[in-house]
C-alpha cells in the first residue's frame, strides 16, 4: 500500500527527461527557429516558444496524472517542467561552447538567442528554467482542476493560439471586405505576423472561457426545453437551424476573398474523398490504401472527355456536365472491378493489394503505352472550367460552390446509408465478417457496394481537382494522397461524419493556411498520429452510438427495472 | 413426425484429418436435439458443415427438402438456419438493438437508392426490424438493454443477446453451440427452461452441442454422440447414459467394464 501513496519520482523526472527531447527534437528540426518570426501573442510570445511551452504543459499534466494526491501533483509537474528546462539549457550550452553547425544545421547561434531570451547564457538560462517550471506547474493545475473548468482553459488557449496564428489572414480578410481595421483592430499586434495584442489575448482568453462555462450551464435547460416542444416545432426549428448554416456557407466565399477560398476549396476535396473514404473504412472496415485511384480515374476521365487540347487520340470535348455523370459512372465501375479479386482479403492483405492499385494506376497514367491516350507524363492540359447557367466557374469563390454541392450531396448520402440496413450491414461486417455472414449478410454485395460508393465521392473529388486545375499530372495522385485522406479519417474519427470535416480542417486546411509549416508537415502528422492513438485512438469527434430503443418513434416500450 | 434435417454420409476432411467422418443424422421437427462427445470429436465442424461455413467433402445435408451443402453462410440463413457460437461472437461495438437488428437482414429488402431516397421501403422495413428487436428484447428478458453496446452487458445478457439475435432470421432451426459454457449451476438451469421455452413458445426446432450433460440429459428428447468425428451412438437420454461406447470414449476402456455409476458427473 504504501507504494500507492508515496511521491512518483521516476514518472515525474522520465516525463521531463520526454518533454526536454522532444523539446530538442523540435528545436534541431529548426522549428522553433522558423517559428520564431510568428507572434502569437504580439510581444510576449512566438510561435516558436509556443511549441516548447506546450510540450511542458502536456509533459506536466501526464506527470500530475501519475501522483497520488493533487500536492503531489503540483510538485510533480513542477519537476518535469525544471527537468524539460534543465535539458533544453544543456542544448543551449552545448550550442554555446561547441559548433554543433556541421552536423546539426540548425544549432544556430540564433536558436541560442531564442533559447536564452536573448540574454546570454547565464542569465537567460534563469529565465528558461523559471518559465519552463511555471508552465510545469500550470499543466498540474490544469489537471488538478475541475474536468469542466479545464476543458473550458483548454479551449481558451487553444482559441488564443488559433486566432494568433490567423492573425494575417483575418486583417487581410477584414480589410477586403471594406469595414476597416479600426473595428478590431486593437486585438491584433502591430506588423505582419504579430498575433493577438495582449490585449487581444486576454479578452478572447476570458469570453472563450466565459461562453463556454455559460454554454456548459445552460445547454441540458435549453436542451430540455427543446425536447418538449411540439415534433414539428421541433422540425422547424432544426430546418432553420440547417438554413441558417447553409447561408453562411454559401456567403463564405464573398467574405473570405480569393486565397482563403482555394484553401477552403482544397480542404473541401479532401473532405470530399475522406467521406468516401470513411464508408469503406470507417463504415465497412475495408483498409484501401489504393483509394488515390479513384481519385486519378475521376480526374483523367473528365480530362479526356473534355480536355480542348488535341493532342490526345481522341479529342472529346464534351461539356462537363456531361462528363462529370460519365466519370462517376466510371469510377464506381472501377470501384466494383478493383473491389471482385479482393473480396477474400482481410485486414493487411487487403491494405497492401490495394496499395498496388493505387500504384497501378498511378504508373498506368504515366506509361509510354496510354501515352497517346492520356498524355503519359505530360499530363493532360487545357481542360476547360465548367459553365454554369453562364457563369464560368474558373475562379476559387465560383468553383467553391461546384465543391460544396458535391460535399453536400457525399455527406448526404453517407448520412442516409449509415442510419439504413447497408449501414448496419457495414458495421456487423467491420465487427465480424464470418458473424455478419452467417446473418444472412451477402458479404459480395455488400462489399461491393462500399467500395462503388466510396470511389463515387472519390471521383467525383477527381473530376472537380482535374476543372480546377485545368491540367493534370501522374504525380499529382502519389501514394501520399490516399496516406493523407486515411489519415485524416483517424484523426476525426473512424466511421464519424463529422470527424471527417475535423479531419479535414487539421489535416488539409491548417497546413495550406500556415504555410511555414509546410515543410514539417509529415513530421507534424506523424507526431499527431502517434499522439491520437495513444491519448485519444477514438480520434477528435468519434461516431456516436445511436440511442435507438427508447427514441420518440419507438413503439410503446415502458423502460423495465431490471431485476439485478 | 418429419425430420426437417437430414445429414447423409457427411465427410469433412482438414488435409490428412477427417474431422466428421460418414455422418448420418436426423433432426425430428420441433425436437430439441444433442450433438454431445469429447473435445475435439467434431461437433462444431459438422455445425460448421449444416450453416455452410465448411463444404463437407463427401455427402449431403438435405435442409426441409433441399439440399443445403456447398450454399454459403447467408443463404443458408436466409432457408431458415440460425446459429450461436460456442465463444459469443455478438458485434461488440454496436448496440443491443443493432446486433438483433442485423439478424433481421434476412427479411429486408431496401436497397442503397431506397436507403438515401428513404422511399417507403425503407421506412417499412426500419420500423419492422426496430419492432422485432424490441419484441426479441423482451423475449430474452433483455428489455431496456437496447441501447447498450454489447459488450458492455454481462455475460449471461450477451448469451441471451445472442440468441435473440439468432432468432431475429426467424429460423426454423436454431442450432446452439455451447449455449452454457462459462456458467454456473444456477444460470445453466435458467438456460435449460429458456431453451426449452424457446421451442414451445415459437415451435421451433433446436439442436444443441453441450458439455454439461446435466443440461443434456435433462432436455434432449435425442442425443447424438461424437468421437473422433464418427457417430459412436444416438437415442434418448436412457439410452446414451447406459450405452457403453459412450461411456467408454468420455472416461476410458476401464470405467466403460466398471459400469454406468460414475457416468453422470464426469460431463467436461
Amino acid at each position: 500500500m504504501s507504494t500507492q501513496n508515496r511521491f512518483n519520482w521516476q514518472k515525474a523526472i522520465q516525463l521531463g527527461g520526454i518533454a526536454g527531447l522532444i523539446g530538442v527534437l523540435i528545436a534541431l528540426v529548426g522549428m522553433v527557429e522558423s517559428f520564431d518570426h510568428r507572434d502569437i501573442v504580439a510581444g510576449a510570445i512566438s510561435m516558436g516558444w509556443t511549441m516548447l511551452l506546450l510540450t511542458v504543459l502536456v509533459a506536466a499534466y501526464f506527470s500530475a496524472s501519475h501522483q497520488p494526491s493533487k500536492s503531489f501533483s503540483l510538485v510533480a509537474s513542477g519537476i518535469t517542467g525544471f527537468i524539460f528546462s534543465l535539458v533544453m539549457s544543456l542544448l543551449a550550452f552545448l550550442i554555446e561552447n561547441l559548433d554543433l553547425r556541421q552536423i546539426l544545421v540548425n544549432a544556430s547561434p540564433n536558436l541560442l538567442k531564442i533559447l536564452t531570451l536573448e540574454n546570454g547564457i547565464p542569465n537567460g538560462l534563469i529565465s528558461l528554467i523559471v518559465i519552463s517550471t511555471i508552465f510545469g506547474i500550470l499543466g498540474g493545475a490544469l489537471y488538478i482542476l475541475p474536468a469542466k473548468i479545464r476543458k473550458a482553459i483548454s479551449l481558451g488557449l487553444g482559441m488564443v493560439a488559433f486566432l494568433g496564428l490567423m492573425e494575417d489572414i483575418i486583417q487581410v480578410t477584414i480589410a477586403s471586405t471594406g469595414s476597416g481595421n479600426s473595428a478590431i483592430g486593437w486585438m491584433f499586434g502591430r506588423g505582419t505576423q504579430s498575433g493577438l495584442s495582449i490585449i487581444g489575448a486576454i479578452v478572447v482568453f476570458g469570453v472563450v472561457i466565459g461562453g463556454n462555462l455559460l454554454w456548459g450551464t445552460n445547454a441540458p435547460k435549453i436542451n430540455a426545453q427543446v425536447s418538449k416542444m411540439p415534433p414539428n416545432r421541433q422540425r422547424s426549428l432544426r430546418i432553420l437551424g440547417y438554413g441558417l448554416i447553409l447561408l453562411v456557407v454559401l456567403y463564405l466565399p464573398v467574405v473570405l476573398g480569393l486565397y482563403l477560398t482555394e484553401v477552403v476549396n482544397v480542404t473541401g476535396l479532401f473532405i470530399l474523398m475522406g467521406l468516401g473514404l470513411n464508408i469503406v473504412v470507417g463504415f465497412a472496415g475495408l483498409l484501401d490504401l489504393g483509394y488515390v485511384a479513384f481519385y486519378a480515374i475521376g480526374a483523367y476521365t473528365v480530362g479526356v472527355l473534355t480536355s480542348l487540347s488535341g493532342q490526345l487520340s481522341t479529342a472529346f470535348e464534351w461539356n462537363f456536365w456531361w462528363a462529370l455523370p460519365v466519370s462517376i459512372f466510371i469510377c464506381v465501375m472501377a470501384g466494383v472491378v478493383l473491389g471482385i479479386p479482393v473480396l477474400n482479403m482481410r485486414g493487411d492483405y487487403l491494405a497492401i493489394v490495394t496499395l498496388g492499385f493505387g500504384e497501378i494506376i498511378r504508373i498506368l497514367a504515366l506509361s509510354d503505352f496510354l501515352k497517346p491516350h492520356i498524355g503519359g507524363s505530360q499530363g493532360i492540359v487545357n481542360i476547360p472550367p465548367p459553365d454554369f447557367l453562364g457563369v464560368l466557374l474558373n475562379k476559387p469563390q465560383t468553383l467553391y460552390y461546384l465543391i460544396v454541392a458535391g460535399c453536400i450531396l457525399a455527406l448526404f448520402v453517407s448520412q442516409r446509408l449509415r442510419d439504413s440496413r447497408l449501414g448496419r450491414s457495414w458495421k456487423a461486417m467491420r465487427e465480424d465478417e464470418d458473424v455478419a455472414q452467417a446473418m444472412g449478410i451477402n458479404l459480395v454485395a455488400t462489399k461491393l457496394l462500399a467500395f462503388a460508393t466510396g470511389a463515387a465521392f472519390s471521383g467525383l473529388s477527381g473530376t472537380i481537382l482535374a476543372v480546377k486545375l485545368g491540367t493534370i499530372y501522374p504525380h499529382s495522385f502519389a501514394l501520399l494522397i490516399s496516406i493523407n485522406v486515411l489519415s485524416l479519417i483517424i484523426v476525426g474519427g473512424m466511421g464519424s461524419i463529422p470527424g471527417v470535416f475535423i479531419g479535414g480542417l487539421l489535416l488539409a486546411g491548417m497546413p495550406e493556411l500556415l504555410r511555414e509549416f509546410a515543410e514539417y508537415r509529415l513530421l507534424i502528422y506523424g507526431a499527431l498520429l502517434v499522439v491520437m492513438m495513444q491519448v485519444r485512438p477514438e480520434g477528435f469527434w468519434p461516431e456516436e452510438t445511436h440511442k435507438r430503443e427508447f427514441h420518440e418513434d419507438a413503439p410503446d416500450v415502458t423502460p423495465v427495472q431490471e431485476a439485478a | 413426425m418429419a425430420s426437417v434435417l437430414s445429414a447423409l454420409n457427411v465427410t469433412k476432411q482438414f488435409g490428412g484429418l477427417t474431422a466428421v467422418n460418414s455422418l448420418n443424422i436426423e433432426i425430428v421437427e420441433n425436437s430439441i436435439s444433442s450433438v454431445i462427445g469429447p473435445n475435439g470429436a467434431g461437433k462444431t465442424t459438422f455445425f460448421n458443415c449444416i450453416t455452410g461455413f465448411y463444404k463437407p467433402e463427401f455427402g449431403e445435408i438435405i435442409f426441409k427438402g433441399n439440399r443445403i451443402d456447398g450454399l454459403r453462410p447467408d443463404q443458408v440463413t436466409q432457408m431458415g438456419i440460425s446459429r450461436t457460437y460456442q465463444n459469443i461472437r455478438l458485434f461488440a461495438n454496436l448496440t443491443a438493438l443493432e446486433n438483433i437488428m442485423v439478424g433481421y437482414d434476412p427479411h429486408l429488402k431496401t436497397g442503397w437508392l431506397d436507403a438515401v431516397l428513404r422511399t417507403r421501403r425503407y421506412h417499412e422495413d426500419e420500423k419492422a426490424a426496430h419492432d422485432e428487436a424490441i419484441k426479441l428484447l423482451r423475449f430474452v428478458g433483455l428489455a431496456g438493454s437496447g441501447d447498450q453496446i454489447a459488450r458492455n452487458l454481462p455475460y449471461g445478457a450477451q448469451r441471451r443477446l445472442e440468441i435473440a439475435r439468432a432468432l431475429a432470421s426467424k429460423p426454423a432451426l436454431l442450432l446452439l453451440d455451447e449455449p452454457t459454457a462459462g456458467m454456473n449451476p444456477n444460470e445453466t438451469g435458467e438456460m435449460m427452461h429458456f431453451i426449452r421455452d424457446l421451442r414451445d413458445s415459437l415451435g421451433i426446432t433446436i439442436l444443441l452441442i453441450e458439455h454439461d450433460m446435466r443440461l443434456v440429459m435433462g432436455i434432449s428428447e435425442q442425443i447424438t454422440v461424437l468421437d473422433f468425428g464418427e457417430k459412436i451412438a444416438e437415442g434418448g437420454p436412457k439410452e446414451i447414459q447406459s450405452n457403453p461406447r459412450v461411456i467408454e470414449a468420455y472416461l476410458g476402456r476401464g470405467a466403460a467394464t466398471e459400469g454406468m455409476a460414475t457416468s453422470e458427473n464426469k460431463s467436461g
